[in-house]
């Protein structure tokens, strides 16, 4: 008998949360904020500053998505997750929305049942050596020792890349990004390698940063994107438009510091990201009117968060090359929001 | 002929021993160089230390503190330690990202730990034994906040269960084994028919609240601390539990203890703590939440309780078997004779073993780092993440490391000290 009670019971638990799962944007607004899974720590994407803060690009692209629903950037709950917990706590419902620097691929994005909801940026495997060395190219590299973690896509990217250039190298294996750069600075390797956005973090915080060169080629598409379990396409939109949002108002020249002038704009499409026209576009979400005004209000466009977080102010400095609009010469490209 | 018979009348003054024989110069000439191969061991030794040294101490002495940034830290001298991370960071080292004004109540919890101990290490405060038993639930309720009622509840639980249990085995005469099982069915019946009425008054009619704070922000020593000590205290009774019943005459339970035990030791803790973070939340309806700390703590519990159960039973197979046997000729029941005359033989030989578990437990907490814990090697990486800070290791981890080996130096003094007070060499 008690036996049973406990199975009811367990039934009982078991059908409420199944009711209670129906859609994740309905369970958010209900819950009053966004369960956001970050990195547990990746220069510029995502950390905390010295009082406690997350903050970080991927950090950012929530509090955007937060801004977006709740009109509060705050109302996002962060959980750090490792690369190894990170699809299972999305799959679980631990997180809604994964922003963890996570590449694009063909099967995390069939095999794994996730939904990929953009690309927040472009990364891509890069190399650093000393400007002693006089190299200015990737290709000049034949014959040296590159320092590479072992394990890694980056050290399948490496051998292809020689390869298909006809180039020899000597590999030299380490464990992760901080055994390669102190192999490399004692000078055990000529050259090492990892994603470029963590190349140039480094760089900057070595003794002397011009004595080392990110040399320009990148040998391998790494996209990065926020990412939503598969089957809850409201809420996928939902997280895809705020970022084309954010894309969208860099093109137009809207940031959280002008975005009340274009009030009286000519321009329609502005109208209805803004919420500011007679149109309520975001009612086709669910979400509220200003949504997207909002985000871009509390948060800024994708230029000001790269630039906040990547770029010259955050003190990484990372280039914007390819991960700018496409007005600028990147490939950054939005479809219209109509 | 003349007399030359010398008599001294007086004693000779005590002389100075030879310079040879002085204390310092002896004690170095015994300890030190008391042979060619010590002498030359010796040399090498004091090489090797000075070896390590050098570069050390003027890394560390000299070390920043100041500085803002590592940029900051490289500009001033790039030799030397930039300790000014621990000065910004010191606080989610220790305490995660617990509300700062909250600070209190973790170092309260962790005072009390000292007061609770006392009764069941030092006899004389054994009557303040009842301090023991409520600190678990008062730590909880201090660390997490929120109301005090559910905690409270889970007390009274406790005390129904005890009183189902003495009413049927004094008022109604039934067996144990009956008693225990109305003694289960009370608790059972208080949590689906008392416990909820109960909790929804008294948070009515008396409120007393914490700040409730999520286990997302522990982090730290703080989470070491909570994960190491719960596992501690709530291992080693089970331990003593899987090691008796290793040894029972009853097939069943002694199946069950070995299956228990053996399961547990031949599989790695990372496996179980992956069980925890991962495996348990496809088992769990979607949207149930149980905490990951707690499933954690339950994890790092049958993890080092396997451990505790085999020290223990080393312990039991030490003790003659004359000890169970004047014991059982003297009366006792079985249990009366594990309390008074096993177990404190057992435990007194198994102390060594039973601390290095503990130690062993403590340091192992580390690894929750890789289910996205943020403890203090977590919090490591975290703290990199900042661009102040990246590239900041030496410094990050010579800081952790003293944090644990002063917790863990501590508990081995304590075990050596118990092990001289209570002379386990039966002589």
């Amino acid at each position: 008998m008690k036996k049973s009670l406990f199975l009811s019971v367990a039934a009982i638990v078991g059908f409420t949360a199944g009711v209670a799962a129906a859609g994740t944007l309905d369970d958010t607004i209900a819950r009053g904020h966004v369960k956001c899974g970050v990195s547990t720590g990746s220069p510029g994407f995502s950390g905390v500053d010295d009082s406690g803060k997350n903050v970080g690009f991927d950090v950012d692209y929530c509090r955007a998505l937060a801004a977006a629903i709740f009109n509060d950037p705050m109302a996002v709950k962060f959980t750090p997750l490792s690369s190894s917990v990170r699809f299972t706590a999305l799959a679980s419902g631990e997180v809604d929305i994964l922003a963890r620097n996570t590449t694009w691929t063909y099967s995390r994005d069939t095999d794994l049942k996730q939904t990929f909801l953009g690309v927040t940026y472009y990364d891509g495997q890069g190399f650093m050596a000393k400007t002693s060395l006089g190299v200015s190219s990737t290709l000049e590299l034949d014959g040296a020792t590159i320092c590479i973690q072992v394990g890694t896509t980056t050290e399948l990217n490496l051998a292809d890349y020689f390869k298909a250039n006809g180039m020899t190298y000597e590999p030299l294996p380490t464990s992760d990004n901080a055994e390669s750069k102190q192999q490399y600075l004692a000078g055990a390797c000529d050259a090492y390698t990892t994603d470029a956005s963590a190349l140039h973090g480094t760089r900057i915080n070595m003794e002397n940063p011009d004595d080392h060169i990110v040399l320009p080629e990148i040998v391998s598409k790494e996209p990065l994107g926020p990412l939503v379990r598969h089957g809850d396409d409201q809420w996928a939109d939902v997280g895809r438009w705020v970022l084309n949002a954010l894309v969208i108002a860099e093109e137009k020249g809207i940031t959280s510091a002008n975005i009340d002038s274009f009030a009286d704009s000519k321009d329609a499409e502005i109208h209805r990201l803004l919420g500011t026209g007679d149109d309520d576009m975001m009612a086709m979400m669910g979400m509220p009117k200003d949504g997207m005004y909002n985000a871009i209000k509390h948060v800024g466009n994708y230029g000001e968060i790269f630039e906040r977080n990547l770029g010259a102010t955050s003190g990484i400095n990372i280039e914007r090359g390819v991960n700018n609009s496409w007005t600028n010469g990147g490939i950054l490209y939005s479809p219209p929001f109509r | 002929m003349s007399n030359i018979s010398f008599v001294r009348e007086k004693a000779i003054p005590q002389s100075p021993p030879p310079i040879t024989e002085s204390n310092s110069i002896r004690w170095i000439r015994q300890n030190l160089f008391s042979g060619w191969l010590n002498s030359l061991l010796t040399i090498l030794s004091v090489y090797f230390i000075y070896i390590c040294l050098r570069d050390f101490i003027p890394w560390a002495y000299g070390g920043i503190w100041t500085a803002g940034s590592i940029r900051e830290c490289l500009d001033i001298n790039p030799d030397v330690a930039c300790f000014s991370v621990i000065g910004a960071r010191w606080r989610q080292l220790l305490f995660g990202f617990y509300p700062s004004e909250e600070y209190w109540r973790p170092i309260l919890t962790f005072i009390l730990l000292f007061v609770s101990i006392a009764p069941i290490l030092i006899p004389r405060f054994i009557k303040y034994f009842w301090f023991s038993l409520i600190y678990p639930g008062l730590a909880v309720w201090l660390l997490w906040g929120g109301s005090i009622w559910p905690v409270f509840s889970i007390y009274l639980a406790l005390v129904f269960g005890a009183l189902g249990f003495f009413i049927a085995k004094n008022q109604l005469r039934f067996s144990s084994g009956f008693s225990l099982l109305i003694g289960f069915v009370s608790v059972v019946v208080y949590f689906f028919f008392i416990a909820g009425p109960f909790i929804t008054l008294f948070k009515y009619i008396l409120p007393i609240n914490l700040m409730f704070i999520e286990s997302l922000q522990f982090g730290g020593f703080l989470l070491s601390m909570i994960v190491g000590f719960s596992g501690i205290a709530a291992s080693f009774p089970i331990g003593i539990l899987l090691a008796l019943g290793r040894q029972s005459d009853l097939p069943l339970v002694k199946m069950i203890c070995v299956g228990f035990i053996e399961f547990i030791r031949g599989v790695p803790l990372i496996t179980l703590l992956f069980v925890a973070s991962v495996l348990l939340n496809y088992f769990l309806p979607p949207g149930t939440s149980f905490d990951i700390i707690i499933r954690v703590i339950i994890m790092v519990t049958i993890f080092s309780a396997a451990y505790m159960a085999e020290v223990i039973r080393g312990g039991l197979a030490a003790l003659p078997v004359g000890q169970h046997e004047a014991s059982a000729a003297l009366g006792l029941s079985y249990w009366q004779a594990q309390r008074l005359i096993i177990m404190p033989q057992a435990l007194k030989i198994s102390i060594p073993g039973i601390v290095n578990t503990f130690i062993g437990l403590f340091k192992d907490t580390t690894l929750v780092s890789i289910i996205s814990l943020l403890d203090p090697v977590g919090l490591a990486s975290l703290i990199r993440a900042d661009q102040k800070w990246n590239g900041i290791y030496w410094e990050l981890y010579v800081a952790i490391g003293l944090l644990f080996f002063v917790c863990c130096f501590g508990m081995s003094q304590y075990s050596q000290y118990l092990e001289r007070k209570l002379k386990t060499d039966n002589s």
